[in-house]
């Protein structure tokens, strides 16, 4: 009898997001320098970093709000090809509308504050051209169950949710179309540590049933030991380490990364 | 060639009220609006004896089209008669010397507040509108810069959150008046504040409409034979005020768009709010000789 072991999906897979060599200056400051990452489809990227280090940027521009001075980007879907950084206003749109989600830091960003939180949802699919009504309503409250948002909160304006409540409605929002790729620029600073372990505990949940391909992107470790497979680690716009998560956690190589290792309070 | 030949003599008035040079740019952007239908053209609004937002927009469009042989009629709110209509109308015949009329049928030029007359207008007729704000994408988008790109991406679907927060809040969309409507399959405008009773009137309509806001500075036109469809979700129907069955307690006239009186006891009455349809309704039952146009609505239901 033999036994054929198939390889994992992960190593056979071709990676979903590729992008090389970006670079990005604000004036004198160089945000960017020279980063490239693949995500492979299923996959978690954590990227870790101090305030400033550009990471931030770094996923902005993954989700083309903002373009690059020179590098490539390119997403495995059947709807786009090529250097998705070239793409028009219109085709960007679509693309961010419908393939990728962003859950913000600031909730401010992502969320209209006084329009339901159901709305907010249901704007998503506006966007992408639903127009039936009972769709949209029957889409959003199912996004909201999966974010765990309590369902007889569903029409309250965000406005007057918790922070940990906002973040979930933004999170329902991102994943109501079922994204390719889902981006989280520091979901869970400022929030309190137990609505933190909360949504943590959402976002591995969804992670585990629907398993999104996720970037997220943050200066607390802990968050990025729960959720991501692989770490990239940046300083001052480049990237200093990268590697398996456990791998970097346990055996850090370059000194800045042993240095945040280390750092506890 | 000398600068004296190219400018008329100085006189002391200018007829029409506005100077030959501001009926020169309204009319450029009357047609440029024409020409796009739905899409909001920027004027420089000119000072009309009449504070802003008191229909300085539609005067200034009026003024521009006027000729001493065109008839004018001018609507507030459905009413010919009242202050403010009759000022209008007044104004517009002093400094043109043109004919006013009551009647929608005799009626050239028709300068409209918030009401389109309930016979319907032909070929020949032009209605203007009075705008206070033509920017549909207010509510959703406080930033105007933004809404511009918005209108030239055709970039709408914020305008069904909006309807979608009232059916959520409500029940029912609540958008009363200035109900927003896709021109000619590509502007989103907003039709004014007319009621949601009128916006099917612009539909494919023979004539010619021109809203014009004074005080935001913009111009935008229906043209005649265009598409006007009011935006709605797949499954919840546009809906018009449910006025079909209300009659007048003065003319008797029953079917059309009414104003309601409430009375002392709590109760209320209705009242035709087209005044001079009602009016002409009145001498009909009195057995004078009437004349009667096509209405857009037969027994409460807009005919096709």
């Amino acid at each position: 009898m033999t036994i054929t072991i198939d390889a994992p999906t992960l190593v056979k897979a071709a990676p979903l997001l590729r992008a090389q060599n970006v670079s990005k200056t604000y004036g004198a400051v160089q945000a960017v320098r020279d980063v490239s990452a693949e995500v492979f489809p299923g996959e978690v990227l954590g990227i870790v970093g101090e305030s400033g280090s550009g990471k931030s940027t770094f996923l902005r521009m993954l989700n083309l709000e903002e373009t690059p001075d020179s590098g490539s980007y390119t997403l495995d879907l059947p709807e786009v090809e090529g250097n998705l950084f070239d793409l028009d206003r219109f085709a960007r749109r679509m693309l961010c509308a419908t393939r990728i989600g962003i859950v913000y830091q600031n909730p401010h960003l992502g969320l209209l504050m006084k329009h339901s939180s159901s709305g907010n949802v249901a704007e998503r699919l506006l966007v992408a051209g639903e127009r039936r009504f009972a769709v949209l309503r029957e889409k959003a409250s199912d996004a909201l169950e999966v974010s765990e948002f309590p369902l007889d909160r569903l029409d309250a304006p965000p406005a007057e949710l918790s922070g940990g409540m906002q973040q979930r409605v933004q999170l329902a929002k991102a994943i109501a179309l079922e994204p390719a790729l889902l981006l989280l620029d520091e979901p869970t600073t400022g929030l309190d540590v137990s609505v933190q372990a909360l949504v943590l505990d959402t976002l591995k949940q969804l992670q585990q049933d629907r398993k999104i391909t996720m970037v997220i992107v943050s200066h607390d470790l802990g968050v990025i030991r729960t959720l991501a497979d692989r770490v990239m680690v940046m300083r001052r716009g480049e990237v200093v380490e990268a590697g398996l998560a456990d791998q970097i956690f346990q055996d850090p190589q370059h000194a800045y990364t042993q240095q945040l290792v280390h750092a506890k309070l | 060639m000398s600068l004296a030949t190219l400018t008329k003599n100085w006189e002391p008035m200018s007829y029409g009220f506005l100077d030959a040079s501001a009926k020169r740019e309204i009319r450029r952007k009357m047609l440029k609006a024409v020409a796009v239908p739905g899409c909001q053209m920027p004027y420089a609004s000119r000072e009309v004896p009449m504070a802003r937002g008191w229909g300085t927009g539609g005067l200034q469009v009026s003024l521009t089209l006027m000729n001493p042989s065109k008839r004018v009629k001018v609507i507030d709110q459905g009413a010919d008669d009242s202050v403010n209509a009759a000022s209008i109308r007044r104004f517009l015949a002093r400094v043109s010397g043109a004919p006013t009329t009551l009647d929608t049928l005799e009626a050239d030029l028709i300068q409209s507040r918030h009401r389109i007359p309930e016979e319907k207008l032909r070929e020949d007729q032009v209605l203007v509108l009075q705008v206070p704000n033509p920017e549909p994408l207010r509510p959703v988008q406080p930033n105007m810069s933004i809404a511009r790109q918005m209108h030239a991406d055709a970039d709408y679907g914020r305008m069904w959150l909006q309807l979608y927060e009232q059916i959520v809040r409500s029940g029912r969309v609540m958008q009363g008046a200035s109900y927003p409507s896709l021109v000619n399959g590509r502007h989103v405008m907003t039709p004014s504040p007319i009621p949601r009773w009128d916006v099917p009137k612009l539909h494919m309509a023979k004539h010619l409409t021109i809203l014009s806001a004074g005080r935001e500075k913009r111009i935008h036109a229906v043209p005649p034979f265009t598409r006007v469809e009011p935006l709605v979700f797949d499954d919840v129907p546009y809906k018009v005020e449910d006025h079909g069955d209300l009659t007048c307690n003065r003319s008797g006239a029953k079917g059309f768009f009414m104003n309601e009186i409430p009375q002392d006891d709590g109760s209320s009455t209705y009242e035709i709010s087209d005044s001079e349809f009602g009016v002409k309704t009145i001498k009909q039952a009195e057995g004078a000789p009437v004349e009667f146009g096509e209405t857009w609505y037969t027994d409460g239901e807009m005919s096709s």
